[in-house]
């Protein structure tokens, strides 16, 4: 039934309208079968909400949702072969961990030995074993998180939402629950769609992702493709830091006044009279700031024509006295001339 | 098969708002405000004295009857009474309030609360006969009067004709006593509230700069507590207007709202003027609601 | 917020007196009827009592129309609650999951029949009931006290609602049960402490519930009423206090247990 080709999920022409507001504005979208899908944005952006079209819980107000072929735009959640994992884990508390992690496989009439058994693979899976007979609220925060990701996937849906399921957890767990994920994942096989505002966590995880603002998907791409070629001002700034050049000082570097954006780390610094090599664009500024990071170095250069470009630079060889000393230095800049990023405003 | 009229259910949200609010919307309407309908409908017929029949025709015959001399005596009577009730409690509530609120730790305050709200867990109709025993006669509240040779000071209370009776078991003044008692619970607790609200720093500053105990008590610790008393006037004013129990149990033939609503609707089967008198407290509380609300009553609810 | 105040402050003996004067103004009366069924005393209420006796228990017991007046007590209470449990979740099953139009009306509407004087609902009541010639019986009384049961249910269920996780009953619906098999595995079980509270609540307000009686009811007793009428015509002295103990108990339990479990409730919670 289910093909490799065919998409796990495909929105077509989606809207949700709540009154006045747009929450999501004519969201087309395909997601391919087997991979980790983000969907990236900042709050309010809608990618929230079309996670609760799949999985049920709000119904669009125009368009259709399609799960491997099928229409489910009008399905109760129940009859949706989806799970989630939420934001606030959504445990039981009046179960045990156990009954729980059974609780899709009970309602369906699996019966008691058989449930029991399935559920302590799960915890074996998302390592918690025996922790079966406890309940949600002797669990600590990330216990539960994967207790939720376990209750999830006992069901083997086709498909997995995850709604911003790390939030809660401390950057050192965080960072460990990402790897871990992610290793799931790859593990069962299943499409994972994972909701984030952010961006360092889609750039980790996913293998393709959606960019949302104001309800409309933005970009669809891979992680590199994204950062690398973002299609607009937006996308350039929301995803990594980014430089944007338009107007006159484009046409100084460029020779057109499209707008365009640079990856900080993509600008080398050099001396004034540093000769530009072969297919390398460059300009002349001051440098306004520096911030010493340890691992590298943050520039702020105020470049002729007035803007400000940022740039990154590894400490390689400098050290701290050496870069603050260059405050107020006149320097070069140079980049290749395919690092740079057309956003066409 | 659930799961079909399940996912039905789903599809159809405004049918299972209907479903889960119609039974309840449809009894409180129908039975509810529909009897109350029907009081006020009543309200504009009138008793035809003659034939002891009801006259289904619109008129304002009977609110105009509530004008006369005795029905304005018994308006007035009972108001009185709401409000000495309200100010006594006030006053007695007071200094239990501001002491659970200002000075107690907070174990004793739990106790101390719970001691207050016990009396509305028992029976409203047995705290009045309480009462009953009480004032008997040859009851305990005598025996004591007896013993502080007072009984010449209140058979002197008991001569007056507007607040005396035959004894204390059935007179206005009995009544009083007992309205106090009972709503006292309604008025502790909002004005406690009320004073938990005050910070303690205001106090302490009112001292710092200079005013005495019974200053600060004046000027700061009453004007806060003002709307707790409001809040708990609200109870202590519209269930004495209301009720019949207490007149009925101890009150004589001076009639107050309650009585007088009771008998006409009962015997005398005047249940247009019973409706017309009961619009009185009707509107009455809704004012008052009304003007409390207004002084922040509603937030030491 | 309630300030530790133990420390360093201390109220003067005058108030400390009047706050105590007040609290045995509260409950002495209660005692005294306590006092008063070892009264020997069959015809006054003279104090001192002039001896001690346990009669009036064994008296109280052996009478026929106390027991029928408590088993229609009884009935009243258990099937108004039972309709105040029903309606009253209801209700606040509609206000919790949908915003519509007059949401704020309901619980107004719910909470009129205890807001305003009991002889308000009594009067209207019987003036609807006479005026469409329903007969008066055990039904109405039914009927009348299930209007200010229902807010009590329903202000119970409602804040234990709001207490809950939302998102509980997403999950269980994403995991694959339906509407009903939610109810009964996931939100049952949340609001099953509220339900009991509110229906004991709901049951010693009908027990104990005197003035809309009056008014509704036909020939039947109930037992508030068999009290009332011994308030006005005094005939059975002794036995009433042993009635009015027995009424101050069966009325006490009910609402102190609903506290208990309220209390208990809030503190295991598992809040996320």
């Amino acid at each position: 039934m289910m093909n490799a080709s065919m998409p796990a999920i495909r929105f077509e022409d989606v809207s949700r309208h709540f009154g006045e507001v747009k929450a999501v504005d004519h969201a087309d979208l395909e997601i391919r079968d087997g991979e980790f899908f983000s969907m990236l944005g900042p709050s309010g952006s809608g990618k929230t909400t079309c996670l609760r079209m799949i999985a049920g819980f709000d119904r669009p107000t125009s368009g259709n949702i399609f799960l491997y072929g099928k229409d489910v735009s009008n399905l109760p959640p129940y009859e949706r072969d989806v799970n989630t994992v939420f934001q606030d884990y959504a445990l039981f508390p009046h179960m045990t961990i156990q009954d729980n992690i059974a609780y899709g496989l009970m309602v369906k009439g699996v019966s008691k030995a058989e449930r029991y058994k399935q559920a302590d693979e799960m915890l074996d899976l998302v390592r918690l074993p025996g922790y079966g007979s406890r309940k949600p609220s002797q669990l600590s925060g990330g216990q539960r998180q994967r207790v939720a990701l376990a209750r999830a996937l006992i069901n083997h849906p086709k498909v997995l939402l995850l709604d911003e399921p790390l939030g809660a957890l401390d950057l050192k767990l965080r960072q460990q629950m990402q790897v871990e994920l992610k290793s799931i994942q790859q593990r069962v096989g299943i499409t994972f769609i994972f909701v984030t505002h952010d961006q360092e966590e889609a750039l980790t995880m996913s293998d393709r992702m959606a960019v949302f603002n104001e309800g409309k998907i933005v970009q669809v791409g891979t992680p590199a493709e994204i950062y690398e070629r973002p299609a607009s001002p937006f996308v350039a700034g929301f995803v990594g830091t980014s430089n944007l050049v338009s107007g006159e000082v484009a046409r100084r570097i460029t020779g057109s006044d499209e707008m365009f954006s640079i990856r900080p780390e993509k600008i080398h610094l050099d001396s004034t009279n540093s000769e530009p090599g072969k297919e390398m664009l460059c300009i002349d500024g001051i440098i306004r700031d520096v911030i010493y990071l340890g691992l590298f170095t943050r520039y702020l250069v105020e470049i002729e024509g007035g803007s400000d470009l940022v740039v990154v630079e590894q400490n390689l060889k400098t050290t701290s006295m050496d870069v603050l000393a260059a405050k107020g230095q006149k320097v070069r800049l140079h980049w290749h001339k395919d690092h740079i990023n057309r956003v066409g405003g | 098969m659930l799961g079909r009229v399940s996912t039905y259910l789903y599809q159809h949200p405004r049918l299972v708002l209907l479903l889960l609010l119609g039974p309840p919307l449809i009894y409180m309407a129908v039975v509810y405000l529909g009897s109350l309908f029907a009081l006020l409908i009543n309200s504009f017929y009138y008793l035809e004295d003659f034939t002891g029949l009801i006259v289904r025709e619109f008129t304002l015959r009977t609110y105009g009857q509530l004008f006369q001399p005795a029905h304005l005596e018994i308006f007035s009577r009972t108001a009185i009474m709401a409000a000495a009730v309200t100010v006594i409690d006030a006053l007695i509530a007071f200094p239990l309030a501001y002491y659970i609120a200002k000075f107690a730790s907070p174990r004793l305050k739990t106790w101390l609360i719970i001691a207050v709200t016990i009396p509305l867990w028992s029976s409203y109709l047995v705290r009045v006969y309480a009462w009953k025993l009480i004032l008997a006669k040859e009851g305990i509240l005598s025996w004591f009067i007896n013993l502080l040779h007072l009984d010449g000071a209140i058979n002197w209370l008991l001569s007056f004709e507007s607040i005396g009776g035959s004894s204390l078991a059935l007179s206005p003044i009995g009544m009083f006593i007992v309205f106090a008692y009972i709503w006292l619970p309604y008025m502790i607790l909002p004005i406690q509230t009320a004073l938990e609200r005050v910070p303690d720093s205001l106090l302490e500053a009112s001292g710092d700069l200079g005013a005495k105990p019974a200053q600060t008590l004046r000027t700061v610790i009453l004007p806060l507590a003002f709307p707790g008393v409001v809040a708990g006037s609200i109870f202590t004013f519209s269930l004495t207007l209301g009720d019949f129990i207490v007149p009925l149990s101890l009150g004589n033939s001076k009639f107050f709202i309650g009585q007088a609503v009771y008998s006409y609707q009962g015997t005398a089967g005047n249940i247009p003027l019973a409706a017309a008198m009961t619009m009185g407290p009707v509107v009455i509380m809704i004012v008052y609601l009304l003007v409390a609300r207004r002084l922040g009553a509603f937030n030491a609810l | 917020m309630p300030s530790n105040t133990s420390s360093g402050r201390n109220a003067s003996w005058g108030l400390k007196l009047a706050a105590i004067g007040t609290l045995l103004f509260l409950h002495v009366p209660i005692w005294i009827i306590f006092l008063y069924t070892l009264t020997p005393d069959e015809t006054t209420f003279t104090f001192p009592l002039p001896g001690i006796t346990f009669q009036w228990f064994g008296v109280a017991l052996r009478r026929p129309d106390l027991w029928s007046a408590l088993l229609i007590s009884l009935r009243v209470a258990v099937v108004a609650t039972l309709a105040a449990l029903i309606l009253g979740t209801l209700a606040a099953a509609a206000v919790y999951r949908s915003k519509f139009f007059g949401r704020e009306a309901i619980s107004f509407l719910l909470v009129l029949p205890i807001a305003l004087p009991g002889i308000v609902t009594g009067i209207a009541l019987r003036t609807a009931m006479g005026g469409l010639d329903i007969p008066f019986s055990y039904w109405t009384i039914v009927i009348g006290h299930a209007t200010f049961c229902v807010v009590v249910v329903y202000n119970n269920v409602l804040a234990r609602f709001r207490r809950m996780q939302g998102s509980q009953i997403e999950a269980s619906m994403d995991l694959g049960a339906n509407s009903f098999q939610t109810f009964r595995y996931v939100v049952f079980p949340n609001i099953a402490t509220a339900l009991l509270a509110g229906g004991m609540l709901a049951f010693a307000l009908s027990f104990d519930e005197v003035i809309v009686t009056t008014f509704t009811a036909g020939q039947q007793t109930t037992l508030p009423i068999w009290i009332f009428s011994q308030l006005t015509r005094p005939r059975d002295r002794p036995v009433t206090n042993v009635v009015a103990t027995f009424v101050i108990l069966l009325t006490f339990l009910p609402i102190f247990l609903a506290q208990r479990i309220s209390a208990q409730s809030s503190d295991t919670e598992g809040n996320k």
